[in-house]
């Protein structure tokens, strides 16, 4: 017999497609983002980031060590997390607040029930809606470095008081308004976005739905004003969350209608908690309810077997 | 028209648009008796005796089953148990070449007047399923003809590397016009659709060409996805027809053939040759001369390589067909058989799988399934060995295409666990019925 050859079942080659490229690519698409927020808010806006991605790295790390798992800290999942609850934060929030919230994200929503892929809500979303009830802090949003802004409300706070004027469009679509690192720049959200379809890491249908959900239902509460409608979806947390939190593969359904439902039900419950809640955001708690609705849906979108189940 | 899922594979077709060079002056062949779906075929000959190219060697050893040549003259000279790629032992007859490549004298095409002779003659010819499955032909062609309403031609070769069926269909012509109206005569087919993807645009030519001159035959240009040839995606894709779970082609009154298949029954039908040779497809990144070769069936894969070449680098893994569903093997010294359309070799690199994290339930899986299936649900199903839950999730129905597992980004053994859980849920039915006697 001959020299012995590596045997495998089939397939022999594969895409080369990786849980680490896909999380890379979405840290990518959070660059725009990044740097917005950063000329926006200024310097320490870094040093929340930075901070939020080695804690949430480190945190894993440790739970990996002490649990005896594998070390999972390279397929960068831990490190997006912090990225994107960093860029949820105010640029001012105390440093000992971002670290807690990591742990709450990477230790009690992630690492527990898991580890990637086992979670059952988004641990940004998680720890964000966490940390806007433990911590007041966070609802004392900051404000533009670069503008000298007169306002001493974030917009949906405005928009909230009907008596006050509007923040301008412009204002909404550059970022230069109140509110987290990451959430007020639409220009810098959207480059991200049109990255994420091109590397086909995200599909349209979950961004495209909640945010045109919002817009709508935003038209009627708004008195069919298409222009503070419009005012509604560039504000807030809206954006970031809807094409980067939202999309969320392992808490949001994998099936193009799945997906359909879970954008138009975030939407609807963002919009219902924005105009009837007690706080001023509801995109956080949107998603979360769809987080937790997501097995359900799967299950009842699931793709229709070719030929039948029956055999 | 909607199509169902796949995905694009890298066709790395290198050798396409090339001619095939015959290979005649092989020391030895070892011939399988398992060359086919079925009973294996029955040795008639004995140590000693000798044979010439096309003298049978082995009868058909059941209902489904397929009888075996000689593919070159000389002496038999071993007769023993060799180990299949799948592990199991097969006899297989050695016949040592005297160089001559001498045609037995008793050949002579096929006296076919009748429905009942083609199927005969097709069954002489020793033909089976040449796309890779070797289902044998006559049974599959012996039908009440009243309930064929399309003869469906796979030419879609989706597979990447493999160009042969393309080859066939550019430079076996004659031999498929042959069979296609002895087809048409015989067992009335009225209608024959040939699915070739778009990206064979000399094969697409050619059968256009064939199909002005023959009534009722049309050719269909499918868009290069892979798995375009997988059965029940062809018969959809050609005919809307959706073949239930369980079933065959024939339940939905076609018959699906790979083109070379037809090709074969045309030079039968025409010489009285049978099948004793193969146009296959060598390449991979190991292989010097990537090219296509015409072989006797026997020839060992060491043979075929050291013809090409031999490697311009160490080959990593060898494989009968292609990378995506093909089998790999053990080791150089095992024949080419009927059903092999190609052979592989892979270099480490072209043959490195990333390694298996957990799933982040991005749904790839699911979404390039052409059947809609769910093979993460699956491969937690088969974690638990619920076999219910694996019906449920209609697993029997996975072709084992494997695109899933070529897509997973944490490269989990999704469509692996597929053909496990169909082997659980088998043993479990056969454990059941063993209860209730």
């Amino acid at each position: 017999m001959s020299k012995l050859l590596r045997l495998s079942v089939s397939p022999h080659i594969h895409s080369g497609r990786s849980t680490s490229a896909i999380m890379r690519d979405v840290i990518i698409a959070l660059l725009p983002a990044t740097i917005a927020g950063t000329i926006i808010f200024g310097w320490r806006s870094l040093l929340v980031l930075a901070t939020c991605v080695l804690s949430c790295v480190l945190f894993e790390a440790l739970f990996n060590l002490i649990a005896k798992k594998d070390q999972t800290v390279s397929d960068l999942s831990a490190a997006l997390t912090g990225l994107l609850l960093g860029l949820n934060l105010p640029a001012n929030l105390p440093l000992w607040q971002c670290v807690f919230g990591c742990a709450f994200a990477i230790l009690l929503v992630k690492c527990i029930f898991g580890g990637i892929g086992c979670n059952l809500v988004n641990p940004a979303i998680t720890a964000r809606v966490f940390m806007l009830i433990a911590f007041s802090s966070l609802t004392k949003q900051a404000f533009p470095v670069i503008v000298d802004t007169a306002s001493t409300a974030t917009p949906l706070a405005q928009m909230a008081d009907t008596e006050a004027a509007m923040p301008a469009l412009s204002d909404l679509f550059l970022g230069t308004t109140g509110g987290a690192i990451g959430e007020t720049c639409a220009l810098a959200l959207l480059i991200g976005f049109v990255y994420l379809l091109v590397r086909r890491v995200i599909t349209w249908h979950i961004p495209v739905t909640f945010v045109a959900s919002v817009f709508i239902l935003s038209f009627f509460f708004e008195g069919f004003d298409a222009v503070r409608a419009l005012a509604a979806i560039l504000s807030g947390g809206l954006l970031i969350a809807a094409i980067f939190m939202a999309t969320d593969y392992v808490t949001s359904p994998a099936t193009a209608w799945g997906k359909v439902i879970f954008g138009v039900g975030a939407g609807i419950f963002t919009v219902l908690i924005r105009y009837y809640g007690v706080y001023p955001e509801g995109v956080s708690f949107g998603i979360l309810i769809m987080n937790i609705l997501t097995p359900y849906i799967e299950k009842w979108t699931a793709h229709k077997v070719f030929g039948g189940t029956k055999a | 028209m909607s199509f169902l899922s796949g995905i694009r594979v890298p066709h790395r077709k290198n050798t396409e648009g090339q001619t095939a060079t015959r290979i005649t002056e092989v020391p030895s062949v070892s011939i399988p008796m398992q060359m086919h779906i079925g009973a294996p075929a029955k040795p008639i000959v004995k140590v000693g005796d000798l044979v010439k190219v096309g003298t049978p060697i082995a009868e058909a050893g059941g209902f489904v089953s397929a009888p075996i040549h000689a593919s070159v003259s000389g002496k038999v000279v071993k007769i023993a148990d060799m180990m299949t790629s799948g592990g199991s032992t097969v006899p297989a007859v050695t016949i040592e070449s005297d160089g001559e490549m001498t045609p037995d004298e008793n050949l002579a095409p096929p006296v076919v007047n009748s429905r009942e002779e083609l199927i005969e003659a097709i069954k002489q010819s020793g033909i089976v399923g040449l796309g890779g499955a070797g289902f044998p032909t006559h049974v599959k062609f012996n039908v009440d003809p009243a309930r064929i309403e399309e003869l469906i031609i796979n030419g879609a070769e989706c597979e990447p590397y493999i160009t042969c069926d393309s080859l066939a269909m550019t430079s076996r012509v004659d031999d498929i016009e042959t069979a296609l109206r002895a087809l048409q005569t015989h067992l009335g087919i009225k209608k024959i659709i040939v699915g070739i993807e778009a990206n064979k645009k000399a094969a697409i030519a050619s059968m256009k060409e064939l199909a002005a001159r023959i009534d009722g035959m049309e050719i269909k240009v499918l868009p290069s996805i892979y798995p375009q040839g997988g059965e029940k995606v062809l018969v959809y894709h050609t005919t809307k027809k959706v073949i239930p779970n369980g079933k065959l082609p024939i339940d939905v009154g076609c018959i699906v053939s790979n083109c070379t298949t037809i090709a074969a029954i045309g030079a039968y039908l025409k010489t009285g040759m049978p099948l004793v040779e193969k146009c296959i497809t060598v390449d991979g990144g190991a292989v010097s001369k990537p090219q296509n070769v015409i072989v006797p069936i026997g020839t060992s894969l060491e043979q075929v390589f050291s013809f090409c070449g031999g490697f311009s680098s160490e080959p990593e893994k060898v494989l009968y067909g292609g990378p995506m569903m093909g089998v790999a093997v053990p080791a150089l010294d095992v024949p080419v058989m009927k059903q092999t359309n190609a052979i592989l070799a892979l270099t480490a690199k072209e043959a490195r799988l990333p390694k298996t994290t957990a799933c982040i339930r991005c749904g790839s899986c699911t979404n390039v399934c052409p059947f809609g299936l769910a093979p993460a649900s699956i491969l937690l199903a088969y974690k638990k060995k619920d076999v219910e839950l694996l019906e449920e999730l209609a697993v029997t129905s996975c072709m084992e295409c494997g695109c899933c597992s070529f897509v997973c980004p944490a490269n989990r053994p999704l469509v692996q666990t597929n053909k496990l859980s169909k082997i659980l849920i088998k043993e479990e039915k056969a454990k059941e019925a063993k209860k209730h006697e």
